[in-house]
């Protein structure tokens, strides 16, 4: 079959597959030939699961005849970020440092993925331990974006988002722990779902910094990302039925978070806000107290967090990691006891503020990634007439939610002049993930009326 | 140990390492630090911890961590 396939949402698809207007063998096949016409030069993943999809397919193809269709994921390839443990295959977290034996199990998501059906399709490259925002430091190479190969996707989960923007998965699973989903959703054009801290497992996942590290997925739209949440969230976590009525309402942050953006970005930003109120939403203007102290507050939790997890093979094997993330990992030993300490009391500052800034309110609307995708071998970004570093000009909108714990989703919500994308970003109540969906489904609708 | 006196320290103990190109980053470390320690609601920047005022600890349980 033609790959014509390969760029449709899942819950398209699903129904496609359902009905047995296709074959899940034929999909796979579609997204494989996808796979090897694209990722040669894009790089995105790291292993391609080729026969076992297949097997998997002709599985699900059985199933599904004999009358027993699991749901929307049944049959649809998705892949995984190699940070997160596939039974059987290396989880090689893009780096030398971690050798190449194969996983023994799945981590509960990719289990829980299987269990709904999906067929695991290949792993994606990322920034080396999930330790950067472009994917420059990757033992595999730097993936590229799908529309500008002189362009970064943005990271850490870049090849997670390059393989769904390039039709080479309907789904992937990334990580977050500073805006790695949300990030790489902005600058691909895609939906990136940050939940609610410990809404879903990280075990079986590489932790870089575990009390700020959060699985989620990358799709084509809202609807997707709730099909693939709520496949992978714990059980024990499903949020109480939604408290909200249709209000309707969005608190918009600007100081901090307007106050450094490219001017392109801050263009369609404020054409999203302008439709919004077009379809009836009201968007007042809130502050975040203390926004500007995020970055300092998250440098001191993710520095010496990450480098108690990677202290023994930094002493063992320190050439193996590549030069940037050696560094970054060292700096995080000379963080101070007493410094980490302070850092987890302003996360709960900045925790109250934003629920001050939700009271009565839906969520927070704000981008998600200042610049569009950078250009490759950039360290230095100009914004705002002020040059800065492109590292933290790239985590400057996301990390604060990782802090905090908060769910946040980046949507697509228009193009620069040269065709790339800008994302838009939704913050909601703690362990109200499901209200935030609900949000930024209407929202979408809203921005593509 | 005095802000400085931690920069040099942790200076030397990088070229003691081998990691000379450690040193601009413990510079922007050590300007972070700063910062940290004089943000407005840093209670333990200026006082005793018990300078942490009630509303803090009846919150704290609300924290995700």
């Amino acid at each position: 079959m033609t790959t014509g396939w390969c760029d449709h949402p899942i819950h398209r698809l699903a129904t496609a597959i359902d009905t047995r207007a296709v074959s899940v063998r034929e999909v796979v096949e579609a997204t494989l030939a996808r796979i090897a016409d694209r990722d040669r030069s894009l790089r995105a993943f790291t292993t391609v699961l080729g026969d076992s999809a297949r097997v998997d397919a002709e599985g699900a193809d059985r199933e599904i005849t004999a009358g027993r269709y699991r749901g929307p994921l049944h049959g649809v390839p998705v892949s995984i970020k190699d940070l997160i443990d596939v039974v059987g295959v290396p989880t090689t977290a893009a780096s030398r440092v971690t050798g190449r034996a194969p996983a023994g199990s799945d981590a509960p998501v990719v289990a829980r993925l299987r269990a709904a059906g999906a067929i695991l399709i290949g792993k994606c490259n990322l920034h080396e331990f999930a330790f950067g925002t472009t994917g420059e430091d990757s033992s595999f190479g730097q993936t590229l974006h799908p529309c500008d190969p002189t362009r970064s996707p943005g990271g850490s989960s870049g090849g997670s988002a390059v393989s769904v923007a390039a039709g080479m998965a309907f789904a992937t699973l990334g990580t977050d722990t500073g805006g790695s989903i949300r990030i790489p959703a902005a600058a691909c054009g895609l939906v990136g779902l940050k939940p609610t801290f410990g809404e879903v497992s990280c075990d079986g996942v590489v932790p870089l910094a575990p009390s700020l590290d959060h699985v989620g997925p990358l799709t084509r739209c809202v609807r997707d990302a709730r099909i693939v949440f709520h496949a992978i969230r714990d059980r024990q976590e499903v949020e109480s039925a939604s408290t909200h009525g249709a209000v309707r309402t969005l608190g918009c942050p600007r100081p901090y978070f307007l106050d450094r953006l490219d001017d392109e970005v801050r263009a369609v930003f404020e054409r999203a806000l302008s439709r919004l109120s077009d379809a009836d939403w009201t968007v007042e203007d809130t502050p975040v107290q203390h926004a500007h102290d995020a970055a300092t507050i998250s440098l001191h939790l993710v520095l010496p967090e990450a480098a108690a997890m990677h202290a023994a093979t930094l002493e063992q094997q320190p050439q193996d990691y590549t030069p940037a993330v050696r560094l970054r990992l060292e700096l995080g030993r000379y963080v101070r006891a007493e410094d980490y300490v302070r850092a987890q009391h302003g996360r709960a500052v900045l925790g109250r503020a934003v629920d001050a800034a939700l009271a009565g309110r839906d969520a927070l609307v704000l981008p998600s990634l200042a610049i569009p995708a950078p250009p490759l071998g950039a360290t230095t970004v100009e914004v705002g007439g002020e040059t800065a570093s492109l590292r933290g000009v790239m985590l400057r909108l996301t990390q604060l939610f990782n802090a905090t714990g908060h769910p946040a989703v980046s949507i697509p919500c228009g193009l620069t002049s040269t065709g790339l994308p800008c994302g838009l970003q939704l913050v909601g109540h703690r362990h109200q993930t499901d209200h935030l969906l609900d949000v930024a489904e209407a929202v979408e609708t809203a921005l593509a009326g | 140990m005095t802000p400085d006196d931690w920069l040099v320290a942790a200076k030397t103990d990088a070229d003691r390492r081998g990691l000379p190109e450690l040193k601009p980053l413990l510079d922007a470390l050590n300007d972070a630090t700063r910062a940290l320690r004089a943000a407005s609601w840093n209670r333990h920047a200026a006082g005793p911890p018990s300078a942490v005022d009630a509303a803090d600890r009846a919150t704290r349980s609300d924290d995700p961590r």
